[in-house]
């Protein structure tokens, strides 16, 4: 480990610490750990966008070819882009509407394709599968299960019909199913939780302290 | 009236038209496809500005409380620093400035201070926060999980048996209706919600395309 590595560790480590330390109280040390994650992640993202969005997409373009007829709708891009910052100068506000339009507009059209036939389409016709396909009669009765229980989740999130009657029965079974769902997301939630803590206790025992005793040529 | 109002709502009619068309048309179909995959990459631009316009909300919110001592002030210095170092570097490092390569590591196998930045402040950061919640889901557990009623017991059940199952020791026991669990019931509430979520948000889209939601562009219905 070079003095470098050993100093981002300690700093890394002493900010692990910081934040853990809310697990006691709200503290000044937590607040300023945290204050820092926000701003260092908002930071990340710009460096993230500007060399994987900004840079290859309209920067270099423009840069190597110049302006042509196949990078002119780059330009346009750029000037929409830019001119979501007029709602900053509040006599020209409203010039920011036309790019958020633009770029709303675009994204819910995609979107509405994508959903119907990326999302809807197929996974209807996955639970719409042929009970006597050759497949075993356990095979079958999964396959029952998942109609009923995609059915009765569809009719709970149906809102248009009063929840009484058979449509009451039918949606508490949806219900019973939702539960199952989010039962199982949050266990896996919570496993998730633990391994990143897991992690950062490795973290500190490991790297920090371990890294630190062989830095001073204690240990192995 | 025409340039502040009609304008937008007509210009997310026709974009929101383009890919909608440009679905029916195949790959390579002049003057549809070639507009619609021009403007699927401009919008990818936009949306790199549209990011960098929360960073200049955040500026302003920041230097707004500094400026009037507002309680926690302190912070807001401190988020202002973290975010200039990690941002100024990370775009001098994306325009390859100040000899730069990038934001990665350097030729000779150091990080870049972006790249340190990430490696020693915002991952070690992420990760305790997220693993801060492990303590407080276990509060939470104890809430959702009292047994009340049979939808409370369903949740319970399949969450001890989802932990159960993905851990060595319970795997042998748990594994198989873990596994049945994940695919059957929950795989048809997954599948209930991504049908339902989907249709909910197609038929939102629609709304915005023809201009009956309105409220994205800061407008109600009476303008």
């Amino acid at each position: 480990m070079t003095g470098m590595e050993l100093f981002g560790t300690w700093i890394a480590a002493l900010l692990t610490l910081c934040l853990m330390s809310f697990l006691y109280k709200d503290n000044p040390l937590f607040r300023f750990a945290e204050a820092l994650f926000a701003g260092v992640s908002l930071g990340y993202y710009i460096g993230i966008t500007m060399d994987q969005t900004l840079r290859p997409n309209l920067f270099e373009p423009l840069r190597d070819s110049g302006l042509t007829l196949e990078t002119g709708h780059l330009l346009f891009a750029g000037l929409v882009g830019l001119n979501l910052y007029t709602r900053y100068v509040p006599k020209i506000a409203w010039f920011a509407r036309s790019s958020l339009a633009i770029y709303v507009g675009y994204y819910v059209g995609i979107n509405m394709v994508q959903k119907l036939q990326g999302e809807v389409l197929p996974q209807a016709a996955a639970t719409m599968v042929d009970l006597t396909g050759g497949g075993s009669p356990t095979d079958a009765l999964n396959a029952l299960v998942v109609f009923i229980g995609v059915l009765t989740v569809l009719i709970y999130f149906f809102f248009s019909v009063e929840h009484k009657g058979v449509f009451g029965k039918a949606s508490r079974v949806g219900i019973w199913f939702l539960m199952l769902g989010f039962g199982a997301a949050f266990g896996y939630t919570v496993m998730g939780r633990i391994s990143l803590l897991i992690g950062r206790i490795n973290f500190l025992v490991i790297q920090w302290i371990g890294g630190t005793l062989q830095a001073l040529g204690i240990g192995g | 009236m025409f340039l502040k109002v009609r304008l937008p709502i007509l210009l997310t009619f026709f974009a929101g038209l383009i890919p909608i068309v440009a679905f029916f048309f195949k790959d390579g179909t002049p003057y549809v496809k070639t507009l619609s995959s021009s403007l699927e990459q401009d919008m990818v631009i936009v949306s790199g500005f549209a990011l960098l316009l929360g960073v200049v909300n955040v500026v302003q919110g920041n230097v707004r409380k500094i400026e009037r001592r507002e309680k926690g002030w302190f912070y807001a210095i401190v988020l202002l620093a973290g975010m200039a170092f990690m941002g100024l570097f990370g775009a001098a490092g994306a325009m390859r400035l100040f000899g730069l390569p990038g934001i990665g590591m350097m030729a000779d196998g150091r990080p870049t201070p972006f790249q340190w930045g990430s490696l020693y402040l915002f991952t070690p950061l992420q990760a305790t926060m997220f693993a801060l919640l492990a303590f407080y889901i276990a509060s939470a557990a104890f809430r959702a999980f009292r047994i009340r009623n049979v939808e409370a017991t369903i949740l319970l059940v399949a969450a001890v048996f989802v932990m159960l199952g993905r851990i060595p020791i319970g795997e042998p026991l748990f594994g198989p209706i873990t596994e049945w669990m994940m695919q059957v019931p929950n795989g048809a509430a997954q599948r209930g919600i991504i049908i339902g979520a989907a249709l909910g948000a197609a038929s939102l889209s629609l709304r915005v395309i023809l201009g009956i939601e309105r409220s994205y562009l800061g407008l109600d219905k009476s303008e």
